[in-house]
C-alpha cells in the first residue's frame, strides 16, 4: 500500500509547559480536529515544571504530520516529535488481576509470569495481580495468553517513550 | 508601589500602547471600571459584549494594532464569544479581558460564572486564568506578545475579581522589558534555500498565479507582492480576505477567486502551472472541490503557520514565515532570475494574453435597470460617492460577496469583512471600531437587512459617541444570500427566509439619534449618498429598497471544482459573443 495512505500507529512525544491549560488545549485538539488518540500518558520530567506527554494516534502520514504541526502551534509546546520510526525507549505498565481459583490456573499463570518477567503484587484466595513493563508487543502478548484465566480487571498506563542515546540525538528541555 | 489589580491592569494597557477600549461593565469587573475614569484609555461603552467584541475586531483590522475590549462574567463572557471566534479565525490581533468570580468561588458554579477558560480555548490562539495579582502584569505582555506577533490572534485573560482588587507592586520599567515566554519563537524569516528555488520556478514557469492572502495585508506586503507581479508579470488574485493587497484597477489584478470570484481568476488557477499562495490558506470557499483544483500547477506557499502548508493542498516549495520579511528577500530574487533570462517576456506574453481575454470576454455583469434598484448598482455608486476611498466594513450574505466584486479598493486594510466565520451582525459594531481607529477615513458599512437587525443596538453606541459611520442596508426583504441557495440547489424552496415584517429602518434609526435616509429608485440612490455624506457628526444608514431576488454570479456550486462556475446571463446580446 502508499506509505502516504497507510494507516499506522505512531508514538509522539510532546515536552509542554506543566500547566493544566496546557493539557487541556491538547486534548481539545484531538477532539476539534477529529483525530483519534488511542493512549495518552502525562508526567513530569527532570524540571517540574514541564512535562511530558506520550501519545499514540493512528493515521496516515498526511494525518500524523497535522497532528505534530497543529500541536507545536500551541503556545505552551515546547517541542514536539514523531518517534514512530527512531530507536527507542518504549515501555508500558500493566497491572491485570487473573482468577486462579484452580492450582492449574495458579501454575500457568506463574509459569507465564516468570516467562515475561512479571511480579505478582497481590494475592487473594482465588486471584493474582501481576505487574508487567515492557512494550506493547509483549503486554500485549501476556494479555493475550493470560485471558483464558479470566480477567477481572486490568490497568494500562499508556506508552511512555524516550529516544535512544545511541541515536546521538537528543530530546532536550530546550527549543531550539 | 503597590497598585490594585485593577490599577495594574490599565496602568499596563498604556504601556502596550492601547488607547481604546470597547466593553460592557458588570459585577465582576467593577474594580476595574471603578479606576478606568482615572486612567487616560478611552473607553467605549457598546450596547451588547458581541458590539464590543467587532468593535475591538474592527479597530485592529483598520490600523493594524491590538484592539481591546473588557466584558464581565458569565453572560458578559458568553456574548463575546462570537466576536472572538470571529478575530481569530480571521487572525486578527484582539486582546479580550473578562472579569470572573474571585478565586476561591471558582468552580462553585457561582452567580454569573462560567469557565471562561474552557469555552473559549478552541477560539483562542491562547488564553490565560490570573490567579494571583503577582502574574497580572506578566501575563498581560505576554498576552499582547503572542496577540500580535507570529500569525496573529486572540488572546483572553479572565480575572478573576479579587486578583482585581488585591495589591501587588508594579515596576514600569521591568514592565518596558522584552517578554520572554520561552516555549513560544514564532519562525519569521523564510529560508534562503527556499526562497532561491521559489524564485527560480517563478521565472521558469510558464502559467503562474498570484494567490494572495489575507497574510499579505496584515503583514503589510502588499506593495511588495503588487511589485513582483509587475516585475515578473504574473496575473494576481486575491481571497476575500486579501483583496485590498492589489489596487482594484490594476491591469494584472483579475480580482477575487472562489466560489463567487471572477471567471478570470478562477480560470487562472484552474489552467495554471505555478501557484504562488502568500499568506493564504486554501479555503474550501477558495478551492472548490479540492481534488480538481489547479490540477496542473505547481504550489509555492508562504505563510507564518507551517501548519497551514499542506494541510488542503500538496506544497511543493513551502515557505514559511512573516510574508512581508520574506518578500523582501523573495523579490530581489525573482529580479535576478527575470534579469537572466532574456525569452522571458515572450513566454509570459501568451498566458497574459489568454488571462486578459477571459477577463474581456466574461467580465462581471448585472442587467441594469431604471426602474428598480440594483443591488450592484449600490455598491458602484458608494464606490464613486466616496472616490474609492472609503474604508467599508460588510455583513455577511449577498451585498458582501457584491462588495467584493465591485467596490475597487485601493489602499490595504481598506475592507473589514468576516471570511472565515461569516458572522452576520458583524459590519456595523466592526464600522465603529473602524471610525474610532481611523476618524480620518470614511467609513461605510454595506450590510444587509438581515444582517443589520442582529447588532443594530450598536447604532445607539455610534450616536452616544457621535461616531459618523455610514450604513448602507442593501434592503431585498430576504436572507437573500440562502434564498439564492434555496433557490438553485431546493426548487425554490423559500423556506424561513422571507424578511417580509421589517421594522421601518428609517423610523428605527431616527428613534436612535441617527440620521434615517431610504430611496426606492435608482434616480435617488446618488443623491441620497450624497446627503449621507454630509452627515459627520451622527452615524447614518440609509435603506436601499432593490431588487429581491437578484443573485450573486459567477458562482461555484457546493462540490463544484473551480472552472465549473454559473455564470451570469450577460443578457442576450452578450451571451451570443461569450458561447
Ligand atoms: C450569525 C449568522 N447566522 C446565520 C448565518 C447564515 N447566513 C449566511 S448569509 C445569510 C443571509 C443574510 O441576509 P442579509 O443580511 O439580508 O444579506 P443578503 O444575503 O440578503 O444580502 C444567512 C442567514 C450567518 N452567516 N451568520
Ligand atoms: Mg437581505
Amino acid at each position: 500500500m502508499d506509505r502516504k495512505c497507510e494507516q499506522r500507529k505512531h508514538i509522539i512525544s510532546v515536552l509542554v509547559e506543566n500547566q493544566p491549560g496546557a493539557l487541556a488545549r491538547i486534548i481539545e485538539l484531538f477532539s476539534s480536529r477529529g483525530y483519534n488518540i488511542e493512549s495518552l500518558n502525562v508526567g513530569h520530567t527532570e524540571d517540574p515544571s514541564i512535562s511530558r506527554i506520550t501519545m499514540v494516534a493512528k493515521g496516515d502520514e498526511h494525518t500524523i504530520e497535522q497532528i505534530v504541526k497543529q500541536l507545536r502551534r500551541i503556545i505552551d509546546v515546547f517541542k514536539v516529535r514523531d518517534l514512530t520510526d527512531k530507536k527507542k525507549l518504549d515501555r508500558e505498565l500493566l497491572i491485570v488481576r487473573v482468577n486462579v481459583e484452580t492450582p492449574e490456573k495458579k501454575e500457568e499463570v506463574m509459569r507465564l509470569v516468570e516467562i515475561f518477567g512479571a511480579q505478582v503484587v497481590d494475592v487473594s484466595k482465588d486471584t493474582y495481580t501481576v505487574e508487567l513493563t515492557g512494550d506493547e508487543e509483549q503486554v500485549d502478548a501476556f494479555l493475550e495468553l493470560i485471558k483464558p484465566m479470566g480477567i477481572r480487571e486490568m490497568a494500562r498506563t499508556g506508552r511512555v517513550a524516550m529516544v535512544r542515546a545511541l541515536q546521538g540525538e537528543t530530546f532536550g528541555e530546550q527549543k531550539e | 508601589m503597590k497598585l490594585s489589580g485593577a490599577e495594574i491592569l490599565l496602568r499596563a494597557l498604556e504601556l502596550e500602547g492601547v488607547e481604546k477600549i470597547f466593553g460592557y461593565p458588570g459585577g465582576a469587573v467593577l474594580d476595574i471600571y471603578d479606576r478606568l475614569p482615572f486612567s487616560p484609555l478611552k473607553h467605549y461603552l457598546t450596547r451588547h459584549e458581541q458590539g464590543a467584541a467587532h468593535a475591538a475586531d474592527g479597530y485592529a483590522r483598520a490600523t493594524g494594532k491590538v484592539g481591546v475590549c473588557f466584558a464581565t462574567s458569565g453572560p458578559g463572557a458568553t456574548n463575546l464569544v462570537t466576536g472572538l471566534a470571529t478575530a481569530q479565525i480571521d487572525s486578527v490581533p484582539v486582546v479580550a479581558f473578562t472579569g470572573n468570580v474571585p478565586t476561591y468561588m471558582i468552580g462553585n458554579d457561582a452567580f454569573q460564572e462560567v469557565d471562561t477558560v474552557g469555552i473559549t480555548r478552541p477560539i483562542t490562539k491562547h488564553n490565560f486564568l490570573v490567579k494571583d495579582v503577582k502574574e497580572l502584569a506578566d501575563t498581560v505582555k505576554k498576552a499582547f506578545h503572542i496577540a500580535r506577533t507570529g500569525r496573529p490572534g486572540v488572546v483572553l485573560v479572565d480575572l478573576p475579581k479579587d486578583v482585581t482588587r488585591e495589591l501587588a507592586d508594579f515596576f514600569e520599567e521591568e514592565y518596558k522589558t522584552p517578554v520572554q515566554i520561552r516555549s513560544y519563537k514564532p519562525v519569521l524569516k523564510g529560508h534562503p534555500g527556499q526562497i532561491k528555488r521559489a524564485a527560480k520556478a517563478i521565472a521558469s514557469a510558464e502559467r503562474p498565479i498570484l494567490y494572495i492572502g489575507g497574510g499579505v495585508v496584515s503583514s503589510g506586503a502588499s506593495d511588495l507582492v503588487v511589485k513582483m507581479a509587475e516585475v515578473a508579470n504574473i496575473p494576481m488574485a486575491a481571497t476575500l480576505m486579501g483583496l485590498t493587497a492589489v489596487p482594484g484597477n490594476h491591469p494584472f489584478f483579475l480580482g477575487m477567486l472562489g466560489m463567487h470570484g471572477t471567471y478570470a481568476a478562477n480560470m487562472a488557477i484552474q489552467e495554471s502551472d505555478l501557484i504562488i499562495a502568500i499568506g493564504a490558506r486554501f479555503d474550501d470557499r477558495v478551492t472548490g472541490k479540492l481534488s480538481e483544483f489547479a490540477p496542473n500547477a505547481k504550489v509555492i506557499h508562504i505563510d507564518i503557520d507551517s501548519a497551514e502548508i499542506g494541510k488542503n493542498r500538496a506544497v511543493d516549495i513551502p515557505i514559511v514565515g512573516d510574508a512581508k520579511l520574506v518578500m523582501e528577500e523573495l523579490l530581489p530574487e525573482v529580479e535576478k532570475q527575470v534579469a537572466k533570462n532574456r525569452e522571458f517576456y515572450a513566454v509570459r506574453e501568451k498566458w497574459i494574453l489568454k488571462v486578459r481575454s477571459w477577463k474581456e470576454r466574461y467580465p462581471l455583469w448585472y442587467e441594469p435597470s431604471d426602474r428598480v434598484i440594483k443591488p450592484q448598482f449600490v455598491i458602484e455608486k458608494i464606490w464613486e460617492v466616496t472616490k474609492g476611498e472609503a474604508v467599508i466594513t460588510t455583513d455577511v450574505g449577498q451585498h458582501q460577496m457584491w462588495v467584493a466584486q465591485y467596490y475597487r479598493f485601493s489602499f490595504p486594510r481598506q475592507l473589514i469583512t468576516s471570511g472565515g466565520l461569516g458572522t452576520m451582525g458583524f459590519g456595523v459594531p466592526a464600522a465603529i471600531g473602524a471610525k474610532v481607529g481611523r476618524p480620518d477615513k470614511t467609513v461605510f458599512c454595506i450590510s444587509g437587512d438581515g444582517s443589520f437587525q442582529m447588532n443594530m443596538q450598536e447604532i445607539v453606541t455610534a450616536v452616544h459617541y457621535n461616531i459618523p459611520i455610514k450604513v448602507a442596508i442593501i434592503n431585498n426583504g430576504f436572507l437573500g444570500m440562502v434564498r439564492q441557495w434555496q433557490g438553485i440547489f431546493y426548487q425554490k424552496n423559500y423556506s424561513q427566509v422571507h424578511l417580509d415584517v421589517q421594522p421601518d429602518f428609517v423610523k428605527l434609526v431616527e428613534a436612535m439619534g441617527g440620521v434615517g435616509l431610504r430611496a426606492t429608485k435608482p434616480a435617488e440612490v446618488e443623491a441620497v449618498l450624497k446627503e449621507a455624506m454630509a452627515v459627520d457628526d451622527r452615524p447614518v444608514v440609509i435603506d436601499f429598497i432593490v431588487d429581491r431576488e437578484e443573485d450573486v454570479f459567477p458562482m461555484v456550486p457546493p462540490g463544484g471544482a473551480l472552472h465549473e462556475m454559473i455564470l451570469p446571463s450577460y443578457g442576450k446580446k452578450k451571451e451570443k459573443k461569450a458561447v
